[in-house]
């Protein structure tokens, strides 16, 4: 029983490798998706095409491959990361790709007559995006973004490509010694459920705060 | 002699082929209160949106309190209006809109005070303050804490007149602020207008489709037709005795979808 007790801490030291990765990535994410969602539809054009580079260059490749890359081949240019700085940088990039398309859907999805109102009661270009689009654009991004979120808590699987411990590596490593898979997996499956939730259930009360007293405009 | 607070010079707007004003020069003096009128499609609206700078403009010149408003002076030459001009030049002018276009993550006291105390510095005591005469002017002063979701659309509108004179703009333009609302809501804004409309001095353009108000409202009304001022003259010139056939026809079709005139 003591020797079960033993793995089980082994897949959670796991999980917390999972967990950070999780949430460091989905930081990474957040603010990329604003970066390259409102690049997106930024008035100078040199912005828009960097910003549609990013997101198709990260939304057509997969994440096994930039992580490969970001952790084996950028050494050959004098980068190297930490395996956990590469996995998040890998994460961050590609989930925060498809976030920017979820950033300027929502910025787009928020009626023009707000932004002539904000033209009419003269504010400028920052102050309309800040004070009156984000505002109202942002509760239409938060059903995605969690969706996205945890999209990345379960891309994080793939870092132990690179040597990273986590949640499903550790229950790999389990299985090997114990000859189980019953119970490292079991255990993972569970591990996962816990985290997605914890993610909707934070996204939904997020959503319920931003959108108090906008019942039936929408 | 007073200069026009308004000077439209042969102003030209397509929207791709399709021509929206073509050629409209006419003045505004300052105080006085203009009604545009005309069939849907004769570029009244696009008017007041060039006017507040939401729409650009194809040709032509526009003064507004002596300045040029799409254009400036850059070492000599004349060139297209930048943003700070844009922005500075917005200053003398606001605009209700027919479909209110609050803030809707905001409550109503918000929707007021925003705008000056984020365009003008204001702070909030006194941008509320002032905010607080506007909501009693408008008789909404007890809703102050009302999101505008939980409001009628007459109310929104008269909210909306409050946000607006917030930042005392020497010129208002009213774009069909009652076409949105339901009959028995007309009155109550109708009402708010006419009060503003005998209190202030401000300068202001109304487009509607409310014959009666513009009637009593106006100290001059323009009908177009076709992106241009086929007649204009004092409200009983227009309403009584148009001189213009297709101002009469105009006119006879709004009374004969139970307009009063």
């Amino acid at each position: 029983m003591t020797e079960w007790y033993g793995y089980l801490k082994m897949i959670l030291d796991g999980a917390a490798v999972t967990a950070e990765l999780t949430i460091m990535g989905s930081a990474l994410a957040l603010l990329m998706a604003f970066v390259a969602g409102l690049g997106r539809i930024a008035p100078w054009s040199p912005v828009r095409w960097l910003s549609s580079i990013y997101i198709e260059f990260f939304r057509g490749t997969s994440i096994f491959v930039q992580l490969f890359w970001v952790y084996f081949v950028l050494p050959f240019a004098g980068i190297t990361l930490s395996p956990l700085l590469a996995g998040v940088l890998a994460l961050g990039l590609n989930v925060g790709a498809y976030g920017a398309e979820v950033v300027r859907g929502a910025i787009l999805a928020v009626p023009r007559d707000q932004s002539e109102a904000s033209v009419a009661l003269n504010f400028t270009r920052f102050q309309r995006m800040w004070y009156v689009i984000l505002p109202q654009a942002v509760p239409l991004m938060l059903p995605t973004f969690g969706n996205n979120a945890i999209e990345l808590l379960k891309a994080t699987a793939v870092v132990s490509l690179i040597s990273l411990t986590d949640m499903t590596f550790q229950a790999q490593v389990v299985r090997s010694q114990t000859g189980s898979t019953l119970f490292p997996f079991i255990t993972i499956l569970i591990l996962y459920f816990i985290m997605a939730l914890a993610i909707s259930a934070s996204v939904r009360g997020l959503e319920r705060r931003m959108t108090r007293g906008l019942d039936g405009v929408r | 002699m007073v200069e026009p607070i308004i000077q439209i010079d042969k102003l030209d707007k397509s929207f791709g082929p399709l021509k929206v004003l073509d050629g409209l020069s006419f003045d505004v003096m300052p105080g006085e209160k203009l009604a545009l009128i005309g069939p849907s499609g004769s570029g009244k609206t696009t008017i007041l949106r060039i006017l507040m700078t939401l729409e650009t403009i194809t040709a032509g010149h526009i003064k507004v309190c002596g300045e040029q408003l799409y254009h400036m002076q850059r070492s000599g030459h004349e060139v297209p209006a930048d943003e700070p001009h844009l922005h500075k030049m917005r200053s003398h002018i606001g605009m209700v809109f027919q479909h209110f276009n609050l803030f809707p993550h905001k409550c109503v006291l918000d929707n007021i005070t925003l705008a000056p105390m984020l365009t003008k510095g204001e702070v909030r005591a006194k941008a509320e303050q002032r905010a607080m005469e506007l909501l009693e002017m408008v008789g909404l002063a007890d809703k102050a804490k009302a999101m505008p979701a939980q409001l009628s659309g007459g109310q929104k509108q008269r909210v909306a007149i409050a946000r607006a004179l917030a930042l005392k703009p020497r010129i208002m333009l009213f774009d069909e602020v009652t076409s949105a609302l339901d009959p028995e809501l007309v009155e109550e804004v109708l009402l708010v207008m006419k009060r503003l409309a005998a209190e202030t001095d401000m300068t202001m353009l109304l487009v509607t489709h409310e014959m009666g108000f513009a009637h009593e409202f106006a100290d001059r009304v323009l009908f177009f037709d076709k992106g241009r001022i086929v007649e204009q003259g004092s409200p009983d010139k227009i309403f009584r005795h148009p001189s213009h056939e297709r101002t009469q026809s105009f006119l006879r079709k709004i009374i004969a979808a139970g307009h009063r005139v």
